[in-house]
């Protein structure tokens, strides 16, 4: 009988890059189908293109950089920026859009810096920012929710997607969000707003059709969180400061009022950045106090670019530039090593 | 006492000198590739930009403006910030030995850094009194310093990334500031 040598480990773990980033894309779901039940099927014309896009992006970055294109293909992180990418836009971008955004986020912020691992900024959404940037106006025409009734017809949502008209004229359909409407807002008290604007019609606290997507997002987040994808320190301290400053700026509703803590939580990008952004393995801090710094950093700037800067939502500005800080708090909340003694006030020695 | 406050987070956040103005840049990639000098060159530049600042005030305020040499300022101010950094010199090599070598040659280098010179242009463009040159200064310095030092953190893992060999370096340094620049967009209608 022959005696096999095994070393150990003996058990093995069964998670790997393409495993968790599938589990990812599982969590995605039911988001994109709440938002295909409220604002058509836009979104998800945008995440077919933007896969195709990243996929091709990615390949030829991996051709030219004399990479194994299938086995780094096959780690499905292309897959879930472009998920993320498709998600973020406005519904039924025009395909250009979609195009540049995918560069810049496979290319520029990914591939240039050596690939997944090395990004220092999520890739997704420098590429929402390039865009945001330069095409302000098809970044910012989102359709209301119509809840399929009055939606575009598959013909017409076609045609804007690719020749960049659609027949009937596309502003009949095209609406301010809510956090739009209510960072407008200068004369109305905000339970007035609710009742005269339909973004909020038939909603119950955060606008029609955003608080059910923002819901089905925190399911899906609730679902990586159980299976332990990322701890829960930077999305709960994110949504959690996100929720104590905009109670704090609360004054029951005037027409100056940033907005009531269940708008900011369940409106505009809340929920799929606290889940799917700000737990970036990649571009987060790393270890768990780090991760707390990191996600109040991100909550507070979102708040306060919502509240006092030019831009409705901030989820994309606040995680880039909190990735541009992530280094810096490494830098300061290293762990103490198993049988160091903690110096105080001092980085421990690498 | 908020004037000095939207002054603070107007030229720390909004109008940054490094990511939004583009002043400074050579410092910024030139001494970010570590993050203790980037700490020391921050320390040392807040110390010379403030005090250049209120310096050029006095001298455009009290000399140039009485006597109708304004036309003279860009010259006087170069010959005053070259004098405050060449005080800044002799002070850190007096009271931090250690200090002063780690600094080395970028001490005198402060004196071509751009910025210094925006700060005292930009001071007699928006007609700022004394405290507010001084804010202006000190706001100035204190951006300067806060990106320095969070690029400098973020190049020391950009040097062990896997980066394609025609964008190792500078280049990479270039693009990621680049996307920091467009990061500090957001800031945009603060104040």
């Amino acid at each position: 009988m022959a005696l096999l040598k095994i070393t150990s480990p003996h058990v093995h773990g069964t998670n790997s890059t393409s495993r968790v980033m599938a589990k990812v894309a599982l969590a995605c779901a039911p988001g994109i189908m709440a938002l295909t039940l409220w604002f058509g099927f836009g979104s998800l014309c945008n995440i077919i293109l933007c896969i195709g896009f990243c996929l091709s992006f990615e390949a030829i970055a991996l051709k030219l950089r004399q990479r194994d294109v299938r086995f780094f293909l096959s780690d499905f992180s292309a897959v879930v920026t472009a998920l993320l990418l498709g998600i973020a836009l406005p519904p039924f971008a025009p395909w250009w859009l979609i195009a540049i955004g995918s560069f810049f986020s496979i290319v520029v912020a990914k591939q240039l810096y050596g690939g997944l691992g090395f990004n220092p900024f999520n890739p997704a959404m420098v590429g929402y920012v390039v865009l945001l940037i330069s095409f302000p106006v098809e970044m910012t025409t989102w359709l209301p929710a119509m809840a399929n009734s009055q939606g575009l017809g598959t013909i017409e949502g076609l045609a804007q997607v690719f020749a960049g008209h659609a027949f009937t004229s596309l502003d009949a359909y095209t609406g301010a969000t809510p956090l739009d409407i209510v960072k407008q807002n200068s004369s109305a008290v905000l339970s007035d707003l609710y009742q005269q604007q339909s973004v909020f019609k038939n909603s119950h606290f955060a606008g029609t059709g955003w608080e059910w997507v923002n819901l089905a997002f925190l399911g899906g987040g609730i679902y990586l969180l159980w299976r332990k994808i990322f701890t829960w320190h930077a999305p709960i301290s994110m949504l959690g400061t996100l929720a104590v400053l905009s109670a704090l700026f609360y004054d029951g509703g005037s027409s100056s009022s940033p907005g009531s803590p269940l708008l900011h939580l369940f409106s505009g990008g809340t929920m799929l950045g606290a889940f799917f952004i700000v737990t970036d393995p990649v571009t987060s801090a790393v270890s768990n106090k780090g991760r707390v710094v990191y996600g109040i950093g991100i909550g507070a700037l979102v708040f306060v670019i919502r509240a006092w800067g030019n831009y409705p939502d901030a989820i994309a500005f606040s995680v880039l530039l909190m990735n541009f800080a992530a280094p810096f708090i490494d830098y300061y909340t290293q762990p103490r090593t198993y049988g160091h003694v903690k110096k105080p006030g001092k980085p421990s020695q690498k | 006492m908020s004037d000095f406050a939207i002054i603070l987070l107007s030229t720390v956040l909004v109008n940054n000198f490094v990511l939004v103005q583009f002043l400074g840049l050579c410092p910024f990639m030139g001494v970010s590739n570590k993050l203790e000098t980037a700490i020391g060159m921050s320390s040392a530049t807040t110390f010379v930009l403030t005090l250049a600042s209120i310096c050029s005030y006095m001298v455009h305020a009290w000399i140039l403006e009485p006597l109708g040499l304004t036309y003279l300022k860009t010259i006087s101010f170069i010959l005053v910030i070259a004098a405050v950094v060449q005080f800044a010199k002799m002070f850190i090599e007096k009271t931090s030995p250690l200090l002063y070598r780690v600094l080395g040659v970028f001490l005198p280098l402060i004196t071509t850094n751009c910025a210094v010179l925006g700060v005292a242009l930009q001071n007699t463009n928006k007609v700022h009194n004394f405290y507010e040159s001084a804010i202006y200064g000190f706001g100035a310095a204190v951006g300067f310093s806060l990106v320095l030092i969070l690029f400098a953190a973020m190049r020391e893992r950009l040097a062990v990334a896997d980066v394609p060999v025609p964008f190792k370096g500078a280049a990479i340094g270039m693009i990621t500031a680049g996307l920091m620049s467009l990061a500090f967009m957001g800031f945009a209608g603060l104040v």
